[in-house]
């Protein structure tokens, strides 16, 4: 008989060490999918994690990985802040995509002047856009104790018809012969978040992610306002007791991921997506909240969490097109390491005995 | 005369702790046989064990010459063994009879049960209606409905765990009467407690537990309660002694707090009104619920007050916040120690900085200064001799007892003008009891004002200057606490309605 025990603390030496446990038993479980699919699973396994970076045409793919690394990454960072405080915004896709309206709207406005000062502007306005958007439910849950989580997240769908309505109409292209869609930021170099380095795929918005996760960690670490957030998450009767504003605690985090979230929008708008369209957003916005629990909430984890979800997509695409595995196969792979990772979680918390149960 | 029941050498492991180590007992008929001993000295275990919810790894038990080793507690009720938990398993929203019927094996019809409640509650003294909603009884009332839950059983041995922690002492000497007449039925009662006056009073023989093991009986109709406490705890207790102190200025006051209840669960405060002098100390009673987490909220600045209703030092602090009362001296010690006085998952350092951070400067432009705060830690660790690994122990790692001294020494060693200490050795052992109170002493002769909510009367009556009772969310004027008789205290309290079943 198996039986959990828990332990006092927890174990520091699990926490650290669950996630990499997590991606080795999805690989062994997708491993045996792929099999059952009648796919080679070593070379599945390979073509979604090894090629991509290491591979025959790893130029082309190491590029996109920071590309789709960094929004998700910078989400993440703002999610886990509300996410360690019980504050759950769930909406950053819509934040996501009301910060790119409003970063490209301003960004369009100055078309064609040409000046170094228009892209920090549309910055501001990205980040501006997902923060007040983010108020929304920020306001209505510290005014009449709505769920945040639903305003939210119902947000999302409301984002995405102003996004259509934009696309087709205040934004779209004048000189866009009637097609949906804004002017592309590739031809307005005052407003196009080019890439920083050649064939690395590092634009602004990586540069950001990596100042958020310094940001972030130091906010944790050493800042008072981490530590309420911490608190406020494990012993709300002890933060009030400490002294913490839960009004101030929610709308700082609920801002905070609604800035970032704003300013991925902004920065994917204007660099990778390069313009205002339809179907401009992709999901960054809730493939995020996995990647900040992958990440355990801790600013590093993200970075290595927001790193590793964008591989699987990368190489889940690759694997697709070259070895024709199903999309739905590769979603599952994906989501089997969420499962595995909070399935492994228990270690952290227990400890596991092989042996006679105790009666209780 | 043979025993009803006999423990010979019953041993039980967990993980990590030896709870019994070879305990032996045994209980005559028509004995009170107390069980003594300290928090996780294995009292609880070793009953569990006599009610069938945890099998001995060793040794026999033998219940009325017969061995005996319940399966479970059905087994132990059929063989004559009942219970009454501290903690009582009750519904709310049924009436008294529906509860004792889910109890049962196969309850008769609700009227011949409600007509033998009456009847068993008429002949052992315990009033109580069948039909009343258990909602709306207190907690001695409530504590009724499980002894007479148990005497329709018959029981030949009848566990009591804690059973006067919810009383006042009014209901305390209903209760005693019935064990007595219990006893002179010939009913075995195995009672405890580590109330030791009462078990002075009421017990035939007395059995302590230390850390498991069986440390001793005793008679304690012989023993001195000083004799059982330094046996219970294995060292010559410390008794707190006090210094005399001026007690002239003013330092907080109430005037006609009132504050609505919090939760649909709280008690609303109504008009209560006190005023705390530097150096004294006031100890407020109340059977637990009437109001002390709300007036210990009110004070710490959890919740605010309207205005002109608390003050310190001729200020208006009512619209103050927690870390601004602490700024100005007014700190607080809350009762729920994991949760509320401090975060289980945190570690002692990061508990520091949740009400220290004002008063010690342990923050510095918003940043944590980490360093300064374990240093903090680390004085409260060793200034109260708080047993942990370190400061980077999780709060809920450490036993209750020292979670406590912790806590209060953190509160202590801020050098707080205003103290308010809600149960401030509730779950503490013997030892670290008397150097908490000790330390809130001190605290006083050192020009502190205090007020200690406990519903532990001894406690209150050993450190209080004077004596304040809470009821259903009102406070009684506070008088002198020298010189109150038992009497005055549970009218204080709000036991005047039980006071005609002492008499009658």
């Amino acid at each position: 008989m198996i039986t959990l025990e828990k332990r006092p603390e927890p174990s520091r030496y699990w926490s650290w060490a669950t996630p990499p446990l997590a991606v080795v038993l999805t690989m062994i479980a997708g491993g045996v999918m792929f099999a059952m699919l009648g796919k080679d699973p070593v070379e599945a396994i390979r073509t979604i994690f090894w090629d991509p970076i290491l591979g025959e045409f790893a130029f082309y793919y190491r590029g996109q990985l920071l590309v789709k690394a960094g929004p998700l990454i910078l989400i993440a960072i703002g999610l886990s802040m509300g996410f360690r405080a019980n504050i759950w915004n769930i909406g950053a896709e819509g934040q996501y995509i009301i910060g790119a309206i409003c970063g490209a709207a301003v960004g369009l406005a100055f078309y064609p002047f040409a000046s170094f000062i228009v892209f920090p502007l549309m910055v501001l306005a990205g980040a501006l856009g997902g923060f007040l958007w983010a108020m929304i439910p920020g306001i209505l849950r510290v005014r009449f104790n709505t769920n945040e989580i639903l305003v939210s997240l119902l947000l999302v769908y409301v984002a995405e018809f102003i996004l259509a309505s934009m696309a087709l109409g205040a934004l779209k292209n004048p000189d866009g012969a009637g097609f949906p869609g804004s002017r592309n930021f590739r031809s307005y170099p005052s407003g196009h978040n080019a890439e920083l380095i050649a064939g690395t795929g590092t634009h602004w918005g990586v540069v950001a992610a990596l100042i958020a996760v310094i940001f972030a960690y130091v906010l944790f670490a050493r800042h008072q306002m981490g530590f309420q957030i911490k608190l406020a998450g494990q012993a709300p009767r002890a933060a009030r007791f400490g002294g913490v504003n839960p009004t101030r605690l929610i709308l700082f985090c609920l801002g905070m991921s609604g800035a970032l979230a704003g300013l991925a929008g902004l920065f994917e708008v204007s660099g990778p997506a390069g313009q205002v369209s339809i179907d401009f957003n992709v999901g960054y916005g809730f493939t995020a909240i996995i990647v900040a629990f992958l990440g355990r909430l801790h600013p590093v984890g993200i970075l290595l969490a927001g790193l590793l979800l964008a591989l699987t997509y990368i190489g889940g695409e690759a694997a697709q097109s070259s070895l024709g595995l199903p999309a739905a196969a590769i979603q599952a792979f994906q989501g089997m390491l969420l499962f595995f990772l909070l399935a492994v979680d228990v270690l952290t918390n227990f400890r596991v005995r092989f042996g006679k149960r105790e009666v209780a | 005369m043979s025993a009803v029941l006999e423990l010979a050498g019953l041993t039980k492991a967990y993980p990590g702790v030896i709870a019994n180590d070879d305990v032996s007992l045994s209980i005559q008929p028509g004995e009170v046989h107390a069980l003594l001993g300290e928090n996780g000295a294995g009292k609880s275990t070793l009953v569990k064990m006599i009610y069938g919810l945890v099998k001995p790894d060793a040794g026999q038990m033998r219940f009325l010459g017969q061995p005996f080793a319940p399966a479970e507690p059905r087994a132990a009720r059929a063989a004559g063994v009942a219970m009454v938990f501290q903690h009582f398993s009750l519904f709310e929203a049924l009436d008294v009879a529906e509860n004792i019927a889910l109890g049962m094996e196969d309850p008769p019809r609700m009227r011949d049960l409600a007509a033998r409640i009456t009847q068993v509650s008429n002949a052992y003294g315990l009033p109580l209606d069948p039909s009343r909603l258990v909602g709306d009884l207190s907690a001695g009332e409530r504590q009724r409905v499980e002894i007479i839950r148990c005497l329709l059983q018959n029981p030949k041995l009848l566990i009591m765990d804690e059973p006067t922690s919810v009383l006042t002492p009014q209901e305390v000497g209903i209760l005693f009467q019935t064990l007595e007449k219990l006893r002179s039925e010939g009913t075995s009662i195995l009672y405890i407690s580590h109330k030791l006056e009462e078990i002075r009073t009421l017990c035939d023989a007395a059995t302590i537990l230390r850390l498991g093991r069986n440390v001793g009986t005793c008679d304690p109709r012989v023993e001195t309660a000083r004799a059982m406490a330094e046996m219970m705890v294995g060292a010559v207790l410390h008794v707190p002694e006090r210094k005399p102190h001026e007690t002239t200025q003013v330092a907080l006051e109430l005037r006609g707090l009132s504050m609505a209840a919090p939760s649909a669960f709280g008690t609303s405060l109504k008009e209560v009104s006190l005023s705390v002098h530097r150096g004294e100390i006031l100890g407020i009673g109340g059977v637990a619920g009437n109001g002390q987490d709300e007036l210990t909220g009110a004070l710490s600045g959890e919740m605010q007050a309207a205005a002109g209703q608390l003050w310190f030092e001729g200020r208006d602090i009512g619209a103050l916040g927690p870390n601004e009362r602490r700024a100005l001296g007014v700190l607080a010690a809350p009762e729920e120690r994991l949760g509320h006085a401090a975060a289980p998952d945190m570690s002692l350092t990061e508990n520091a900085v949740l009400t220290a951070a004002t008063r010690k400067s342990l923050t510095r432009k918003g940043f944590v200064n980490w360093r300064a705060a374990e240093g903090f830690t680390k004085e409260v660790i060793s200034r109260f001799d708080v047993r942990t690994p370190g400061p980077q122990t999780a709060a809920r790692a450490l036993s209750g007892g020292n979670l406590q001294k912790y806590v209060i020494g953190r509160e202590i060693l801020q050098d707080p003008d205003v103290l308010v200490v809600n149960q401030p050795t509730w779950g503490v052992d013997a030892a670290a009891a008397a150097a908490i109170r000790q330390a809130i002493l001190d605290l006083a002769a050192g020009g502190a004002a205090i007020i200690v909510i406990s519903q532990d009367l001894d406690e209150l009556m050993e450190i209080s200057d004077r004596f304040a009772a809470l009821n259903e969310g009102r406070l009684t004027p506070p008088v002198p606490a020298a010189g109150l008789s038992v009497e005055q205290i549970g009218l204080m309290m709000g036991g005047a309605h039980d006071l005609e079943e002492v008499h009658g």
